[in-house]
């Protein structure tokens, strides 16, 4: 008898029988509508966002912790499973999920005003709607204190001039929350994308997250009443508590793609012969195993611990980015040495080790480089700022 | 319109299954089990009607203690409340006793308009228990479903055979069994999940339902499995290769077999 990874540290022992059922519930889904097709929609660059956002929300997986509004009020660490097994068929999918919930969603849940509550949320969690959230532009990345996108008064209204880019969803998006520089320093808005002025152009030619919709965003004298701004969001600090909940999930789903590589190539391993025997009876295959396997074990272990932290007593963001800078250097480090494994095949469409490595570049890069959440921590046990 | 669901706890076919060496019946306590999969059609079937109209769904399983997994998948799915019959001396029972514990639980349960099951059980697949409950409670049995209607006080049924497809009705109550052709399952949703833990289910044992201990259980089965032997493993199949013949060779090859 041969155990999973996760069995040998016992995981589900930590989890309570409702996060465990959703999770399982997850996985059948993705077995069912996703798995068989996600390896052509990669290599085709496509997704059939609003199909399975429909899907998705129709599961209660839109936005799934928060309370009202027709989402399902869940445990944090029930969403963060979901995001592992979401992830786990490929890290498109999971962004889908994250930017629609946790930054979108989470935006309006925490910031919106009752108004834009009840015109959005429970469209979004059902999926009828789809949502993205414009914060980087194309010189403001890690910096998006920077940034140039404008908002201003013009009597009542708001008018919003810039462009936002690497936009995940954006051009598949019903609503858009777009950050933006006022009098009163960064604001969000509320962007109903058929508004006059806005425009989405898809980033083609990734090599990266290609089940998955990324888009500039232009927002050319985009007029919206006053009532689009998000009215409890004051400062840089509104957007990145969205980030907060989105790499919270990041937590968990970067490590269901490296738990996806590991159990493909331990039956790889077993299969595959090479000089007369299986490739896992071999020194040097085990103890790669083995050490993807503890790496795995640990992260998915911190995910844990984090989620039940944000379940009890709250999760502070210097503890999010211990666990995004694991999970995602982690993950990027097991792809890569399952493709090894693999070899030549690793290469290849027909298994996923080689697509779940070119996802987790994006992750590394997306919600915070791994580089500033070193900067977070290195903070956080300093005292010294070392950002700029 | 109130609904009872008979649904039973199999083990799952996705892991190793076994027989109990020490009398041959299916070992259901070593091994992952969960809801059968065909029984989530009438699960299925019976929250549309109920959603479509008013009512409650109740769901109803026979089974060890695990079983009660079965139950609360089915209230996940939507069912309003389960009820679970267990006691060690229902283990090892036969179609008839199955039925007989069935019938007596829907009694206590107050009845029901409409009885729904499976078409067979994943694991004995017999698909007898319908119609020997509907004998044992007197109403009308409308079997193998691949449609279901409620008009009124009549259900109506179409029934797909090789040959021709059946339309066929009864006056409620009645029991239906359904097949795989009739609905596609729901997944539970996480709001399911969480509401399911809330909802009523009741722990019956035969005392309960005032069923002697003798008239269920393995030592009361008219039929007893005497012998077990796993299926040998598949022979190496036969290899042709095709050297211009391929099509003849296979032909003959079907044709030995008597499959042409
Ligand atoms: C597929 C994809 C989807 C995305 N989706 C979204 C989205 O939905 N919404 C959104 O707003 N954004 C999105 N992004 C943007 C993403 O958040 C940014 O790419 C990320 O913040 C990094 O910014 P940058 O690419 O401009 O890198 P830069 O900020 O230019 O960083 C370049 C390098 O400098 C390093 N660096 C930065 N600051 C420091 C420092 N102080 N000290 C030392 N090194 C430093 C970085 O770690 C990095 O290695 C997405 C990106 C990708 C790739
Ligand atoms: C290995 C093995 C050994 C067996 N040995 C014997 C034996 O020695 N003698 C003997 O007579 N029989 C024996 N049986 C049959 C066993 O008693 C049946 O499994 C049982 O009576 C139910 O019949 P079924 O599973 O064929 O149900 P089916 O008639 O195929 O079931 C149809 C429907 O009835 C309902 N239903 C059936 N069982 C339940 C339940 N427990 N709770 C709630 N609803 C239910 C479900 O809706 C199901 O879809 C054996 C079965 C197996 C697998």
């Amino acid at each position: 008898m041969t155990q999973h990874p996760l069995e040998l540290f016992a995981v589900d022992g930590l989890i309570d029988s409702d996060a465990k059922d959703m999770r399982d519930t997850v996985r059948a889904v993705l077995a069912d509508r996703v798995r068989p097709h996600i390896a052509q929609w990669y290599e085709d660059a496509t997704i059939p966002a609003r199909e399975l956002t429909r899907e998705l929300g129709a599961l209660g997986l839109l936005g799934m912790h928060l309370e009202g509004y027709g989402c399902a009020g869940t445990s944090a660490t029930a969403y963060g499973l979901a995001c592992m097994e979401l992830e786990a068929v490929d890290s498109g999918v999971r962004s889908l999920v994250s930017v629609q919930g946790s930054l979108a969603m989470f935006a309006i849940w925490r910031y919106g005003s009752e108004e834009q509550k009840q015109e959005w949320l429970p469209r979004m969690a059902a999926g009828e709607a789809i949502g993205c959230f414009g914060l980087t532009e194309a010189d403001f990345g890690s910096n998006p204190g920077g940034m140039r996108t404008s908002a201003k008064r013009d009597g009542d209204d708001w008018v919003l001039s810039g462009s936002k880019m690497w936009i995940t969803n954006g051009a598949v998006a019903d609503v858009a929350i777009v950050w933006a520089r006022t009098d009163e320093g960064i604001r969000g808005f509320v962007v109903p994308t058929d508004s006059p002025g806005f425009t989405a152009n898809e980033i083609t030619r990734k090599m990266s997250l290609r089940a998955s919709v990324t888009a500039e965003l232009v927002l050319d004298g985009v007029r919206l009443p006053a009532s689009a701004m998000l009215p409890d969001a004051r400062g840089l600090s509104g957007p990145l508590s969205c980030l907060s909940e989105a790499r919270f999930g990041i937590v968990f789903g970067a490590l269901g793609a490296a738990r996806d590589c590991l159990e493909v190539t331990i039956d790889y391993c077993r299969e595959r012969e090479i000089f007369d025997k299986p490739l896992a009876a071999y020194q040097l295959t085990q103890a790669k195993l083995a050490d993807m396997t503890l790496e795995l074990g640990k992260g998915v272990l911190l995910a844990l611990h984090l989620g039940h932290l944000k379940d009890t007593v709250g999760v502070r963001n210097e503890q999010i980015s211990l666990g995004k800078l694991n999970s995602t250097r982690e993950a990027i480090a097991i792809a890569r040495e399952c493709r090894t494994l693999l070899a030549a095949n690793g290469i290849t469409g027909e298994y996923p080790i080689m697509r779940h490595a070119n996802n987790l570049e994006s992750v590394l890069t997306y919600e915070g480089t791994s580089e500033v959440h070193q900067l977070v921590i290195g903070q956080a046990l300093t005292g010294e700022s070392a950002f700029r | 319109m109130n609904i009872v669901v008979c649904v039973k706890y199999v083990p799952d076919a996705q892991s190793e299954r076994g027989f109990d060496a020490s009398d041959n019946t299916t070992d259901r306590e070593n091994v992952d089990g969960l809801l059968s999969e065909l029984d989530e059609y009438a699960v299925e079937e019976a929250l549309k009607l109920v959603e479509a109209g008013e009512g409650e769904v109740t769901v109803l399983t026979i089974g060890p203690e695990q079983a009660a997994d079965a139950v609360k998948k089915a209230l996940q799915m939507g069912a309003d409340k389960g009820v679970h019959v267990s006691d060690a001396a229902i283990s090892g029972s036969d179609a008839p006793a199955t039925s007989l514990v069935l019938a007596e639980a829907i009694r206590k349960i107050g009845g029901a308009d409409l009885v729904l099951t499976g078409m067979a059980s994943t694991d004995g697949s017999m698909s007898v228990v319908p119609a020997m409950l509907a004998e044992r409670l007197g109403l009308p049995q409308v079997t193998f479903a691949s449609e279901l209607t409620v008009d009124g006080d009549t259900v109506t049924i179409r029934r797909d055979g090789d040959a021709a497809s059946e339309t066929i009705t009864a006056s409620l109550p009645a029991l239906v069994s359904v097949t795989d052709q009739i609905n596609e399952p729901r997944y539970p949703s996480f709001k399911g999940i969480m509401a399911a833990k809330k909802k009523p289910v009741e722990r019956w044992s035969l005392a309960d339902l005032g069923i002697d201990s003798s008239q269920v259980g393995l030592g009361a089965a008219w039929t007893k499995v005497e012998d077990v032997t796993k299926r040998p493993p598949r022979q190496q199949g036969t290899i042709v290769p095709d050297e211009g013949d391929g099509g003849a060779r296979l032909a003959e090859f079907l044709a030995s077999q008597k499959f042409i």
